[in-house]
């Protein structure tokens, strides 16, 4: 991957990322997330990671943060104008903002300072590769979480269907009726 | 390297206005081939001067279709309903083109060819990952009709960008398994690879063409296809009887033209993705790099040069054929109603599309097909 692309991605996802957190339409929040998930995506092709990274787009970009936007949509989120909270909290959020950025400038630049590519081996991360792996040396984690995901889905599936409080009521009132009627 | 790099961007260029150039032949498809099949005059004014009819040639209503309504559209007004997300608005017609326009990249539509001692691969990028980037960008068409219907403040717009989301979202899983059937049929992400697998003939006769092996995907891919485009029977998003225009209410002018257009470029996609997939590519039956050989064992010699450019012209060929029968299709059957649609989508063609994945592994590893 050329640097100057790596750069252009690297700072794409950055401020993407910013955008995120400090917009105040959530689907403008949401269009920021789709910007940064898809930088990142394209840097994980240009690693050498294509499968990863096609499959970052597809699945986050492309089928997620859709259901997020549903989310966003259903719940009817106001745009927040004027910022809410309360200033000690604020105080002590920059706080540790400059905590962690001076533990990220003592502790982890200086020793990783030099950017070097990394080595791979021939056919690293193209599907052949990876679906190897994924289905010989990790299938029993990758079955257990497939039943996971099931699970997840059969539970949501259970809750949505529970009858409403509504529902309970005109079917007691179908009752009384038809007892008065009887 | 130079020299591949201008090759690739003019190839790019090339596939987008092929694929545009097909939506134009959709749209005047849509004005005139719809007339003709509902026993219509349809458009047939703007004749200017009258010299076409004084020259006794029939009124195919090209300058309606193709110069007068294209203008009209890009003169109007750029109208911004009050309360709608001006940023959005803006961008959401386009953020649905431009996936439709980068996927065109990974299509080949021919052979290498060999032009002064340079032999060139007829695909503006040839990906080895093609099919998952086909399914990435197919699955990013969501965002612009999601949000031009979120952002024009109009609950016909919303609704219609709603039933769009679901909709597309829906149909994106059947036309993935479909795919995936096709992947491991050719054993390979490469559509380029893809095509040139589907050479030679069984029995002596019959092309090695998708369809043949996997006809049940084929059907797969061209219902989801078309449910993806948004066009009847799958039209709901814009059902113009319930929700007017649906996403499209509240734009005009050069903005709606360009989600029309979003449509007609989908269609064409997915013809090119159906000859590509089911039918051959630009493979013509029997031709080989040094020419036809005829069942019959007579044998035919043709320069290589002329073999590409045959290819070039055999894929056209077949995407047009498959585009008017997607337009055909369009003007022939009623829209869905919404109950219909999901349970086509997820009880008819998801479980269909798992089975036909399931029965696919089962002859590969029974004909010792697997690796």
């Amino acid at each position: 991957m050329p640097p100057i692309l790596f750069w252009f991605l690297a700072t794409l996802s950055v401020v993407s990322a910013l955008g995120v957190v400090l917009q105040r339409n959530p689907v403008h929040c949401l269009l920021a997330l789709v910007l940064t998930l898809l930088a990142i995506a394209v840097l994980f092709i240009g690693q050498g990671a294509v499968v990863v990274g096609f499959l970052q787009a597809i699945v986050y970009a492309g089928a997620i943060m859709v259901l997020f936007l549903f989310v966003i949509w259903l719940l009817n989120l106001p745009v927040v104008t004027g910022s809410t909270g309360r200033l000690a909290a604020k105080l002590l959020g920059a706080v540790g903002v400059a905590a962690l950025l001076a533990e990220l400038e003592v502790f982890w630049v200086p020793s990783h300072l030099q950017v070097k590519a990394a080595q791979h081996a021939a056919g690293y991360g193209a599907i052949d590769a990876l679906s190897q792996t994924l289905f010989s040396e990790y299938l029993i984690a990758f079955e257990v979480t497939s039943v996971l995901l099931l699970v997840a889905v059969v539970g949501a599936v259970a809750l949505a269907r529970r009858t409403t409080d509504a529902e309970v009521q005109s079917q007691a009132g179908n009752s009384s009726r038809t007892e008065k009627a009887a | 390297m130079t020299i591949e790099l201008v090759v690739g961007a003019i190839e790019a260029i090339l596939m987008v206005l092929i694929g545009l150039h097909l939506s134009i032949f959709l749209l005047y498809f849509e004005r005139k081939g719809s007339a003709l099949i509902q026993d219509r005059v349809g458009a047939n004014r703007a004749n200017i001067t009258g010299i076409g009819q004084k020259l006794g040639m029939p009124n195919l209503g090209i300058i309606n279709t193709l110069v007068a309504d294209p203008v009209k559209l890009f003169t109007k007004e750029d109208f911004v309903p009050e309360g709608a997300d001006h940023f959005i608005h803006g961008l959401a017609p386009f953020l649905a083109l431009f996936p439709v326009l980068i996927t065109f990249a990974v299509i080949p539509f021919g052979d290498t060819i060999t032009i002064a001692g340079h032999t060139f691969n007829l695909q503006a990028a040839g990906l080895n990952a093609a099919a998952l980037y086909l399914l990435a960008t197919i699955g990013m068409g969501v965002y612009g009709v999601a949000l031009g219907g979120w952002a024009s403040n109009n609950r016909w717009a919303l609704l219609g960008g709603i039933r769009a989301t679901a909709q597309m979202i829906s149909y994106e899983i059947a036309m993935g398994l479909a795919l995936v059937a096709v992947i491991m049929t050719y054993g390979t992400l490469d559509l380029q690879a893809m095509v040139r697998s589907q050479g030679g003939v069984w029995f002596g006769f019959l092309p090695r063409w998708g369809i043949l092996v996997q006809p049940l995907a084929f059907i797969l891919f061209l219902t989801a296809g078309v449910a993806e485009s948004k066009r009847i029977p799958f039209d709901l998003p814009e059902g113009e009887s319930e929700l007017i225009l649906g996403y499209m209410v509240e734009y005009s002018g050069g903005k709606q033209a360009a989600f029309m257009f979003t449509d007609f470029a989908e269609q064409a996609l997915t013809a090119m993705l159906l000859v590509t997939f089911f039918l051959g590519g630009w493979q013509i039956p029997w031709l080989y790099r040094d020419g036809f050989h005829f069942p019959g064992g007579h044998f035919l010699a043709i320069a290589p040069l002329a073999v590409s450019i045959l290819g070039v012209i055999a894929f056209l060929i077949k995407v047009v054929i498959l585009c008017a029968f997607l337009g055909l299709v369009r003007w022939s059957l009623p829209r869905f109603r919404y109950d219909q649609l999901m349970r086509l989508g997820w009880k008819g063609l998801v479980p269909l599309g798992l089975a036909n994945v399931l029965v696919t592994a089962f002859i590969i590893v029974a004909t010792g097909g697997a690796h």
